[in-house]
């Protein structure tokens, strides 16, 4: 038996693991991190399962991260580039297609083919989210205060929320009007939210989309509207609200974040799954491999779900009882499923001509709001949607590194598809039976789509959770509604990526600000171990 | 022209004008106005400007926004949007209005034209249909953007008239300010407003947009004998700088699109209190504006005659005339050196405590020089914002 002393062991090599592994070997400390694959990335990886094609196999476009991250990091030198969207666009059953452009004027015009009002309402649309997401962007970088707690600190933290409120600068004088609409914005339905701006249901439901990824919600539901303002926060090159394709896939991400980490000393111990976390007298001190080899460190970092982490690799005793039921009770259902297809040729669209940019980015099919809550009642029925919401994108377009030359690489997401099949459980039939309904139904848009397919990985909650660890397949690590954001992510008392355990951390997407390819989570965590350390490092996002 | 089949290699629309603009564009030099290209700059924003301050210069402004309010209760309407009172208005009169949203913040100026007790057009500079629809609610109005289905241009300077009194435009010159009624062209059928940016004479000819090439044609007719140019949005900033006229989104923030709401600018703060007519009944924004009027504005948008030569464009203003103990106290929004008046001037926000007419405050002006900067501490004067103001203007009849 290996046993090895480490500073710090962080169990789990999925982004926000590797982003709190890179600050803390910055900071001088000897870190290892542990991943059960052989490769690291967890949700944000790259691979090549069918030769010659590189598949973002579970996420597959970035806006997230942050850029103070990205520059911390160094990701760029460590081999990170991302390459901007260049449109997005819902193709109608009648033949004809509704787009966003980079170009303002050009995507009011086409807004403005299905209602002037709409493409006006954009506007305000577009302004009022994005005042949202002034409000929320610094908050991804706070540690929530604990609102029960009387330290100063935590005192200081809601003050800090409150002040922030109300700040005059940066938000330009938030009123009481914003706070309302602020507190709208996160219970509400996307729904509702979308109806106060449009009278045009394909504008609508292209909207709607961000608002339905990931989550157990549907365009009816309270909260939806909030998982819609996670997807807008993020940016590229300063244009928040826009998407991009990391070059060379997802992977891209993590591999540069991993080089990062080398090149400050960093371990990554990969093929090592950890089974078990030692802890004696409530304070953790090493974990234990399923090899059998145990490795000890004085700070540990939990990069998995919060489930995962408590019912899996701690053993139950060593809990509260009022903790261990809230982590029992976390919401982590998985709705999600993904096809990663390797075709021989470009899709030619019954809708949108070739080389017309608004095929190159986010592609849909769902023609109103009503067929994608259609589909979320398929899924509440323990059935895959009849007729599912996909996000599809041809990242091989731009991308010249993710396919054979003139061949592409498609990544399909879909919602609905549930963990449990209400007909007797997920079947290598039904798998395939699954995969096979969502390219129909894709094919139904397309002249030559079913001809060109060379092949397909197909992804249901269960593979999700088989590969990844993430609980259910549900992306996130947890639904983000509002009992599970801010103070309360992942339980409420445990926000500030602490755990009833001495010395055991959390810094995976179940803590705040959540899920996605962020690395809030991560870089949070390590600002919150480094001052538990009293280890000071001067960087752009600590 | 809307319907026209949209495409990503031509993201933006050509005005009724363009088979002239673009042969008068010899710098094809190109501005984006309301999703149309105009024109920046045709050959030279000099010569542009100066043939509407010295004979007539012609614009295309086609892109404006136009709205047609049509109803019984069409007055009322406005009467609700807009803040100041149009009740006495009469046919083929126009009106400038401004409209303000609930908390009196300014959202956008326009002209009104009454063609009669209920039919009206407004012509502005930003996109305001889901305003004007949302303030509609309860009237008896319909509202239609018919921007596309209207060609127009301003055709202003001080030989505008006579130039239209030559092409047998009859009776042009008894056309009084603030007015529009129904002409013969050159036998085509337009309307003529005696209307426009330049704080000069001047008209707007409004035409359908199949008469377009051939009113464009007419206004060149007498070329050889007093040239008039095609002029570009260069050379109408100038003219409207000089003018006193305020742009949304360029001297303040619109309240609709404004992101941070402190960016948002009230009537008072913008010098256009004399358009707030508190006495009305209730109309959009009153509440919040009996508030601002009695508070009284924080900043104000004033005129600045600022010292030197050097335009003091997107210049900090301070209080003092030494630099290491100045205070901030205001932004310029516009500026430029005037040709016609032989003045640096500027318009700009300053503090409550500078907005008095005569106060000095202090412009950092960064003077490109030579791939180098010189910096300048110039000294304005706040003066009105209406520079330029010619009794041409006003005159009746007009000068022929
Ligand atoms: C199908 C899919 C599509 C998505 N699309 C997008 C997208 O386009 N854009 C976006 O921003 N986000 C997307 N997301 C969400 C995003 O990918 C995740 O929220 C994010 O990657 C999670 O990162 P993490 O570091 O918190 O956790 P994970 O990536 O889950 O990392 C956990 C790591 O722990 C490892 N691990 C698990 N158990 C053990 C163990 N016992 N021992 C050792 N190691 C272990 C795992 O292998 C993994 O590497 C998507 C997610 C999925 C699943």
């Amino acid at each position: 038996m290996n046993k090895s002393k480490y500073d710090v062991a962080i169990i789990g090599g999925g982004h926000n693991g590797l982003t709190t592994a890179c600050y803390l070997a910055k900071a001088g400390l000897k870190v290892v991190v542990v991943e059960k694959h052989d490769y690291v990335g967890g949700a944000a990886v790259s691979r090549e399962l069918h030769p010659g094609w590189t598949y973002s196999n579970c996420s597959y476009v970035c806006s997230l991260l942050r850029p103070e991250i990205f520059r911390d990091l160094e990701l760029s030198k460590h081999g990170l580039q991302i390459i901007p969207y260049e449109g997005s666009a819902s193709m109608l059953n009648d033949g004809r297609f509704y787009a966003h452009y980079q170009d303002h004027d050009l995507t009011y015009r086409s807004i403005a083919q299905f209602s002037k009002k709409d493409a006006e309402a954009y506007d305000r649309f577009g302004k009022d989210v994005m005042r949202q997401c002034k409000i929320i962007k610094p908050l991804l970088k706070m540690t929530p205060p604990d609102p029960t707690s009387f330290s100063p600190k935590d005192i200081m933290g809601l003050f800090e929320f409150a002040k922030y409120f109300a700040a005059k600068d940066e938000l330009g004088g938030l009123g009481e009007k914003e706070i309302y609409d602020t507190i709208r914005f996160w219970t509400m339905s996307v729904r509702d939210y979308l109806e106060e701006y449009f009278e045009s249901e394909i504008v609508k439901v292209h909207l709607a989309g961000s608002a339905i990824i990931g989550t157990a919600l549907g365009p009816y539901s309270p909260g939806s509207a909030y998982v819609l303002l996670h997807h807008y926060m993020g940016e590229v090159d300063g244009t928040v609200g826009a998407w991009g394709y990391a070059r060379g896939g997802m992977g891209s991400i993590t591999k540069a974040m991993a080089s990062s980490f080398k090149s400050k000393n960093g371990e990554i111990k990969s093929g090592s799954p950890v089974t078990k976390i030692l802890i004696k007298n409530n304070k953790s001190y090493g974990l234990v491999l399923e090899n059998g080899d145990e490795i000890y460190a004085d700070k540990i970092v939990s990069n998995l779900d919060v489930k995962r982490t408590f019912l899996k690799v701690v053993e139950e005793k060593e809990l509260p009882n009022d903790f261990y039921k809230a982590v029992k009770n976390f919401k982590i259902r998985g709705s999600s499923g993904k096809l990663n297809i390797a075709l021989d040729d470009l899709p030619i669209w019954k809708s949108i001509p070739e080389g017309d940019p608004a095929g190159t980015g986010d592609l849909h099919i769902t023609q109103n709001i009503e067929e994608m809550e259609g589909a979320y009642d398929d899924w509440k029925d323990g059935k895959w949607s009849q007729f599912p919401y996909v996000d599809m994108c041809i990242p091989s377009i731009n991308d010249p590194t993710m396919a054979p030359q003139g061949k592409h690489y498609m990544s399909v997401f879909i919602q609905y598809v549930p963990y449990n099949l209400a007909d007797g459980g997920w079947t290598e039939e039904k798998r395939l039976e699954f995969g096979k309904h969502v390219m129909g139904r894709i094919g139904n848009y397309s002249t030559n789509f079913n001809d060109i397919i060379n092949h397909a990985e197909i992804r249901t909650p269960k593979e999700l959770e088989a590969e990844v660890g993430l609980t259910e397949g549900n992306i996130f690590q947890g639904e983000l509604t509002m009992d599970q954001l801010m103070f309360n992510r992942p339980v409420p008392g445990y926000a500030q990526y602490k755990t009833p355990i001495k010395n055991l951390y959390m810094c995976g997407s179940s803590t705040h600000p959540g899920g996605g390819v962020m690395g809030a989570p991560g870089a949070n965590a390590a600002r919150e171990i480094l001052k538990d350390l009293n280890k000071k490092i001067s960087t752009h996002y600590i | 022209m809307n319907k026209e089949k949209i495409s990503y290699k031509k993201p933006l629309l050509e005005t009724p004008f363009h088979k002239r603009t673009s042969e008068h564009c010899y710098a094809n030099d190109w501005y984006r106005w309301a999703g149309y290209k105009v024109a920046k700059e045709y050959s030279s924003t000099e010569l542009e400007y100066t043939s509407m301050r010295n004979t007539a210069g012609v614009i295309d402004i086609t892109p404006m926004h136009k709205y047609e309010i049509k109803g019984k209760d069409a007055k009322k309407f406005i009467n609700k949007l807009i803040t100041k009172n149009i009740t006495n208005i009469q046919s083929n009169q126009v009106a400038y209005g401004i409209w303000c949203n609930e908390d009196g913040m300014v959202i956008d100026d326009g002209t009104i034209f009454c063609l009669n007790e209920n039919h009206y057009r407004i012509f502005c500079a930003e996109r305001n249909l889901n305003w004007f629809c949302d303030t509609a609610t309860g009237f008896n109005v319909t509202i239609e953007d018919i921007s596309s289905s209207i060609a127009a241009l301003a055709f202003q300077g001080p030989l505008s008239c006579k130039i239209l009194n030559l092409l047998k435009v009859e009776n042009i010159e008894n056309l009084k300010p603030f007015h529009f009624d129904n002409y013969k062209l050159e036998n085509q059928n337009v309307t003529i407003s005696r209307t426009g940016f330049s704080g000069d004479l001047g008209y707007e000819i409004w035409c359908d947009p199949s008469q377009a090439i051939d009113v464009w044609d007419s206004l060149f007719k007498f070329n050889r004998d007093y040239k008039v140019l095609a002029a570009g949005m260069n050379s109408l900033e100038m003219v409207r700088i000089e003018a006193g006229f305020i742009q949304p989104n360029a001297d303040f923030m619109s309240a609709e699109q404004a992101l941070r709401p402190n960016r948002m600018r009230n009537p008072y703060e913008l010098g256009l209190g004399w358009l707030v007519n508190l006495d009305k009944e209730y109309f959009t924004g009153k509440q919040a504006l009996i508030r601002h009027k009695e508070k009284g504005p924080e900043k104000k948008l004033v005129g600045l005659d600022v010292e030197g030569d050097k335009p003091a464009v997107g210049s900090v203003l301070y209080d003092n005339s030494k630099k290491n103990i100045a205070k901030e106290i205001g932004i310029v929004t516009a500026a430029m050196w005037s040709p016609v008046l032989k003045s640096n001037i500027a318009i700009g926000f300053v503090n409550k405590e500078y907005y008095k007419l005569g106060s000095n405050v202090y412009a950092e002006i960064y003077h490109p020089e030579e791939l180098d900067y010189r910096k300048i501490w110039a000294e304005c004067k706040v003066v009105k914002k209406q520079f330029f103001n010619n009794p041409r203007r006003n005159a009746i009849p007009a000068f022929i």
